[in-house]
């Protein structure tokens, strides 16, 4: 394939890295300037002008990430980020609902910040914690969901998109089956909102997490979405203090970070019908340019359900972080984590099924925004060659092409 | 992780890559590690039956940066070596030649492993042709 590097800039590695963080939107960062500054008031300061300014500029982005996921502006509390959101929507409820019971139905493939809140709570005995395996593409088994629920369950928490392999869970389907039950459905929806259309009244999401750094918005913001009514929710604060945000979030409110999120979500939403269109092209176009030039590459997750800009890809007989110092011209991650702290590869590949050796090879690629149809292509030329080079090192892909199955072999394990 | 400049050359410009016919008496082979812990060694080396020395090394390595440049390494520190001196190869040496950080000084391990797993396997064979030979001649 003949590329014309001299117009990509390779000073630096292609940033393909979405699904961990987005670079912030200029026009984001124009819309949060002058809240560092001139409008510095604290939105609590009911007595001034500098007071009222900032808490307009809070109220405009309530409103602009309520319009983001079909909900009302008071139903929005901000805070630090995700795994605030998270721990305050798991903490919050088993506190508040503890009457109720105190049974979770969670997914194994959900965030550590879902994952770790659960098992504090089950090791400091507030809660019980069902985790469920998905199917091998990913995605929740409903029959076995429902199956789960008992008389003591008050939460079912399943994430919108997989950060790892962006597989969407069927969220309506979910929702229904919460509500028959009358138990609360919380998503950690931080890959999904802004990328494909979320509705919380249409999917029956009582909360929802958001975050600020994953749509091109700043880090260090976040926000949950807490229902109000049918059911009317009730989160206890995780936080203590002033009592803002509903008492659910105490501390001064992060004005610019706040201005920046509802920004980065106003314009997710205007252009979100174009982008996914444009990712999915892309996405597409990376995924078949590798797997036609390459034998033995395996997909993680359903390619049906999937986020657009995402694609996770397991090369057989090639070490992830080996690759990883191939493709280094390319900003990409590994569910390989190669120490001697943790030979542990990616939980949410073991989950799906995926044995530990094709976790080992696998590369998550996360388009956004600001990644180029060249850079896609450039994507495809160096996966290609650092595969084909370090297969021509493995003693795995050798004994294969030799015909011996890899599973009969007797290996020292270390 | 960053790598240091001499594990970005071996991995670069790996020395020594490729295989020797396991099947000959001359050769020793040694494949150590696994595939679900991430990597996994095959180290081979060509002995003068005559001399003890190591006449030449080859290895392929499923593994990260560091695994790849320790069995590089271990390669070339094991050509012109006699059989008892490569005996003596510790993983230590491997870790201060490429200067790998603590979480990686298992990949030292695994190819010092496999250096053993490859002295083995040569030692081996020349027993079984020892005693071929002895039998035969007793046969005869």
């Amino acid at each position: 394939m003949a590329l014309d590097k001299t117009s990509l800039d390779l000073s630096r590695p292609i940033y393909m890295d979405n699904n961990a963080t987005t670079p912030m939107d200029p026009r984001v960062l124009e819309a949060m300037m002058p809240y560092f500054t001139e409008k510095f008031g604290n939105a609590a300061s009911r007595n001034h002008a500098y007071g009222w300014e900032a808490e307009e500029a809070v109220e405009k982005a309530r409103e602009q990430v309520a319009k983001a996921i079909g909900a009302d502006a008071k139903e929005i509390i901000f805070t630090s980020g995700a795994t605030e959101s998270d721990n305050i929507a798991i903490k919050g409820a088993v506190e508040m609902y503890a009457e109720k019971g105190n049974h979770i139905i969670t997914l194994l493939t959900e965030h550590k910040a879902v994952l770790d809140t659960c098992r504090r709570l089950e090791r400091e005995g507030k809660a019980t914690v069902t985790y469920l395996a998905p199917k091998q593409d990913g995605i929740v088994d409903l029959e076995q969901l429902e199956a789960a629920i008992t008389d003591k369950t008050i939460m079912v928490a399943i994430m919108m998109a997989n950060n790892e392999i962006g597989v969407i869970q069927p969220m309506a389907q979910i929702g229904e089956i919460c509500r028959k039950h009358g138990v609360l459905f919380f998503t950690d929806a931080v890959q999904a909102v802004g990328k494909v259309p979320v509705d919380v009244n249409a999917m029956k999401i009582d909360v929802l997490a958001i975050s600020g750094h994953k749509i091109y918005g700043p880090k260090g913001v976040g926000a949950l979405y807490v229902r109000r009514k049918n059911p009317r929710v009730k989160l206890a604060g995780v936080i203590d203090g002033g009592g803002q945000e509903r008492g659910m979030r105490s501390g001064t409110l992060n004005v610019p970070g706040i201005v920046g999120l509802g920004k980065a979500l106003e314009i997710a939403i205007e252009e979100l019908p174009s982008e996914m269109k444009r990712l999915t092209y892309l996405r597409n176009k990376l995924k078949d340019g590798i797997m036609s030039q390459l034998e033995e590459c395996y997909i993680n997750g359903s390619m049906e359900s999937r986020l657009p800009g995402n694609l996770n890809i397991s090369y057989a007989y090639v070490e992830g972080e080996g690759l990883l110092m191939g493709l280094k011209g390319l900003a990409v991650s590994s569910g390989s984590a190669c120490t001697s702290a943790s030979l542990e590869p990616s939980h949410v590949l073991k989950a799906l099924g995926v044995g530990d050796e094709l976790a080992h090879s696998s590369i998550r690629y996360g388009l956004g925004r600001f990644t180029t149809e060249e850079e896609v292509d450039y994507a495809i030329q160096i996966t290609v060659e650092a595969v084909n080079r370090l297969r021509e090192m493995s003693p795995l892909y050798e004994m294969a092409k030799a015909g011996i199955d890899l599973k009969t072999v007797q290996w020292n394990h270390h | 992780m960053a790598y240091s400049t001499k594990v970005i050359d071996h991995y670069n410009n790996p020395r020594n890559v490729g295989s020797l016919d396991a099947k000959d008496e001359t050769v020793g082979t040694g494949l150590v590690g696994a595939p679900e812990c991430g990597d996994v060694m095959k180290l081979q080396i060509r002995v003068n039956e005559e001399t003890g020395v190591i006449e030449d090394a080859k290895f392929k390595t499923f593994g990260c940066g560091s695994a790849i440049a320790s069995s590089s390494l271990a390669t070339e520190m094991l050509k012109g070596k006699t059989i008892e001196e490569a005996e003596k190869i510790k993983n230590t040496e491997l870790v201060q030649e490429l200067n790998l950080p603590p979480v990686k000084i298992h990949c030292s391990v695994l190819a010092e492993d496999a250096i053993k797993a490859a002295i083995e396997d040569f030692k081996k064979k020349q027993t079984a042709k020892r005693e071929k030979a002895q039998e035969a001649l007793a046969n005869a």
